[in-house]
């Protein structure tokens, strides 16, 4: 009788794993940590790879992982690593050093997007073993914020028989069934301890359901089959904090933001008078201090967001030029200036020094309420000063057609997703050659002095080693775009996140992932509170 | 009801018209420190997540889409009589022109239509220019149905006894058009006419659901309708829900002008 008590027991124990649960809002399209390229693979590879290097999500400082101790040499092209010792892989594999000088051999090898942020045009790093427990590894050049590099570099076994899947993060690859779910499990020779010194993870497995739909998503929440949501806009939070004020997390200023910007491509077809209007920085700024931001962020964004102030937020604690702040809502001035570049104010609106009324039509993807609103009120608020604007939504396909190829638009409103801590994430962008430098891509040569100069100094930062000439650098590159406002920032978004309240130790941070960047560490309360989250 | 339906329609299309002058806020002015206020003195319906007058926006709303709804059907309803007549009429080759037609406009997928047409049209054009087109669109492309029924009945009235009289006493064409047929097809028409339009006052609010149909700041019913996603955590339920229920009777009056059925009382 005790015997079968014991066994019915043990199965009832067997069967009531702790699991954590989310949504991935893609599928992974892979699981190789080295060919990561997409959100949903990357929350993978971060819950499932073991790295040199760790950027504290809470700091955003550079930490101790598989490397001990690390010495920069070389001006700053070669790093010396001290590994850690004793450690396996998900497998019972050992971990050594040649796994690090097999992982470097693999970025030579395998060419993706992730790769090739490691290289210098074609030239990987290589790693050499160079002592027990020691790699070096020479980069192709001098890389400043190699830490961030290296914070997403899952290292990889040389000898395991399961390759890419034996790895060395807190969890492993359990199951996946695409378009449904992925499945993992506890990595069972994870090393990081507790502070009792108590094995991590804590949890038995995390699933993550694969749903894009955002409703479903927060139904789910409400319901308790989620734990978890990573990002939540401000309507969805809003509604949440009155249904359920424990679960909603406010993690602060994102790196994100939402801007405005006029199109001043040269073959663009829009007539040259528009194109002269938008090619002004009197004009671009008369327009960026039209719009009352405060508003913005208070109406548009329900309070959850900051009047925006450049490329970095101030949720970038690190990059953020602190002497910068939003420009300031002053119409008259606005106004002022424009009167003075030759424009003229008449009773019906704003004529440009050609007799030509000033309207434009701002295009944003439809279905997107924020972006809506936003537009809604920078219509009202440049109508005040006798700019009419037209305020068209477009299905994304369409959208992107029209700023990326046909460049016929005037002024667009979208958001810059930016996960990226350092400035060099940021390159294409700011570089005047290239795609993404969207109010005017793909310059031959800068066409103005202050875009030359921000190429100079993007490149510049680049080659530099020293983090305080870098900052210096970039502080400098935030002040022209502060001055010129090719981007006119409107917002910068809170990271709004929900955690449920059986959910224990988790943090949210700013950096991404923003609820499980500890998911080693979290706790689910209640077996009987899991069975009803399952 | 009948009668009740045209009073309760012309009472709606006044109020949309005369509503601008007879409130005290423009339906596009905001009051930024008055947003998501409840219905009260100053606004009878309350604000909008912007601070804009509802029962202004209502009204406007209620303005565009009546106004233009049945302009949408007239469109739709002369293309729809033109070749659905025709194509009863003559028969053969142009017949079947025309049903391959009517079949390939009803397989289209109406709304891809119109989001790939609203894609290519100008950026820069004024919200009334924008509800002009959209309803423009919803005229050309959804004449289909009805031009299929309008055939079928041309067909059976041209078979039925008293065609076949008047054609054996001599009637010439243009008369048996004009005179016999034309006033037997009346209720068809008619019919067709008063059924298009409350379905192009969905279409539109389809549209306006995914974003692309009438531009800010001008509303429409279906704009409005966005914002019901916010009934279940806002307290002013009834300025949320009132384009719906002005929907809802617009609808329903449009039913009731609908002739009875056989065999209803």
């Amino acid at each position: 009788m005790r015997l079968f008590v014991l066994l019915w027991a043990t199965c009832l124990l067997a069967a009531d794993p702790a699991v954590l649960k989310f949504c991935l809002r893609s599928e992974p399209k892979t699981f190789h940590p080295l060919k990561v390229g997409d959100d949903a693979s990357e929350t993978v590879r971060y819950l499932t790879a073991g790295t040199l290097v760790k950027i504290n999500r809470r700091t955003q400082l550079p930490e101790a992982s598989l490397a001990t101790k690390w010495k920069t040499l070389d001006g700053g092209q070669t790093v010396r690593f001290q590994l850690r010792e004793g450690l396996r892989f998900s497998d019972g594999t050992p971990f050594t050093a040649e796994d690090v000088a097999y992982t470097f051999q693999q970025v030579g090898a395998i060419r993706s997007g992730f790769t090739d942020s490691l290289r210098q045009g074609d030239n990987a790093p290589t790693a050499t073993v160079t002592g027990k427990n020691e790699v070096t590894v020479r980069f192709a050049g001098v890389t400043p914020g190699w830490e961030r590099l290296i914070d997403g570099l899952g290292i990889m076994s040389a000898k395991s028989p399961l390759q890419e899947k034996a790895v060395l993060g807190a969890f492993m690859v359990a199951e996946y069934k695409a378009g449904q779910y992925v499945v993992l499990g506890r990595n069972p020779h994870y090393w990081v301890r507790d502070a009792q010194g108590k094995p991590l993870p804590r949890v038995d497995q995390i699933r993550m359901d694969i749903t894009a739909n955002r409703d479903l998503e927060l139904m789910r929440f409400k319901r308790g089959e989620v734990h978890m949501i990573n990002k939540v806009d401000p309507d969805a939070y809003q509604t949440l904090a009155t249904q359920m004020p424990e679960a909603v997390r406010n993690a602060g200023v994102s790196f994100e933001s939402e801007q405005l910007w006029f199109n001043q491509y040269a073959k663009s077809p829009l007539p040259a008078y528009k194109l002269e209007w938008f090619r002004s920085t009197v004009f671009r700024r008369a327009v960026s201090e039209s719009i009352r931001r405060a508003d913005l962020a208070k109406i548009a964004m329900k309070g959850l967001a900051v009047p925006g102030v450049g490329p970095v937020s101030p949720g970038n604690t690190v990059w953020f030029n602190t002497k910068l702040a939003a420009h300031p809502y002053a119409p008259s001035v606005a106004l002022a200036k424009l009167q003075k570049a030759g424009f003229r104010k008449q009773a019906d609106g704003l004529y440009d020094a050609g007799g030509h009324r000033v309207e434009f039509s701002i295009v944003t993807n439809a279905g997107n309420k924020t972006r809506e609103r936003l537009a809604a009120m920078i219509q009202a608020d440049l109508g005040e000063i006798g700019i009419r604007v037209s305020v068209v939504t477009l299905d994304f396909p369409s959208l992107l057609e029209r700023i990326t190829r046909g460049f016929n638009y005037e002024a667009c409103l979208l958001g810059l997703t930016n996960v990226d801590q350092d400035p060099n994430g940021q390159m294409n962008v700011w570089l005047s050659n290239t795609a993404n430098h969207q109010w005017n891509p793909n310059q031959a040569a800068p066409e103005t002095p202050w875009e030359a100069e921000i190429d100079k100094l993007m490149r510049a930062q680049a080659r530099t080693v020293s983090q305080a000439k870098r900052k210096e650098l970039f502080d400098r590159v935030q002040a022209i775009v502060h001055e010129q406002a090719p981007f006119i920032y409107l917002v910068h978004k809170n990271v709004l996140t929900a955690i449920h309240p059986t959910v224990r130790h988790s943090l949210v941070t700013v950096l991404f992932p923003h609820v499980f960047s500890n998911a080693e560490e979290v706790e689910l309360q209640g077996a009987g509170v899991y069975r009803s989250a399952r | 009801m009948k009668r009740l339906a045209i009073a309760l329609l012309l009472a709606l299309l006044l109020a949309g018209v005369a509503g601008q002058f007879l409130l005290p806020a423009r339906y596009d002015q905001q009051f930024r420190d008055q947003t998501d206020a409840l219905p009260g003195g100053q606004h009878l319906l309350g604000t909008d997540e912007l601070g804009r007058d509802r029962a202004a926006r209502l009204l406007a709303g209620a303005r565009v889409s009546l106004l233009l709804a049945p302009a949408a059907s007239v469109l739709a309803l002369v293309l729809a009589a033109v070749l659905g007549l025709s194509a009863g009429w003559f028969g053969g080759w142009w017949d079947r022109g025309v049903s391959t037609l009517i079949d390939l406009m009803i397989s289209v997928p109406i709304f891809l239509v119109l989001i790939t047409a609203r894609a290519v049209l100008p950026l820069n054009v004024s919200p009334v220019t924008s509800v002009m087109i959209t309803f423009l669109l919803l005229g050309l492309l959804g004449w289909a149905g009805s031009a299929r029924v309008i055939r079928g009945a041309c067909r059976t009235q041209l078979n039925s006894d008293y065609i076949l009289r008047a054609l054996a006493t001599g009637c010439s064409r243009p008369r048996l058009l004009f005179v016999h047929l034309l006033p037997n097809l009346w209720p068809v028409l008619r019919t067709q006419f008063i059924v298009a339009v409350p379905a192009f006052i969905l279409d539109e609010a389809n549209l306006s659901l995914l974003g692309l149909g009438v531009a800010e700041p001008l509303p429409s019913l279906g704009s409005l309708l966005k914002e019901l996603t916010h009934l279940p955590s806002s307290p002013n339920w009834l300025g949320l829900a009132a384009p719906a229920i002005l929907l809802a009777i617009t609808v329903c009056a449009f039913e009731f002008l609908l002739p009875p059925k056989e065999g209803s009382s």
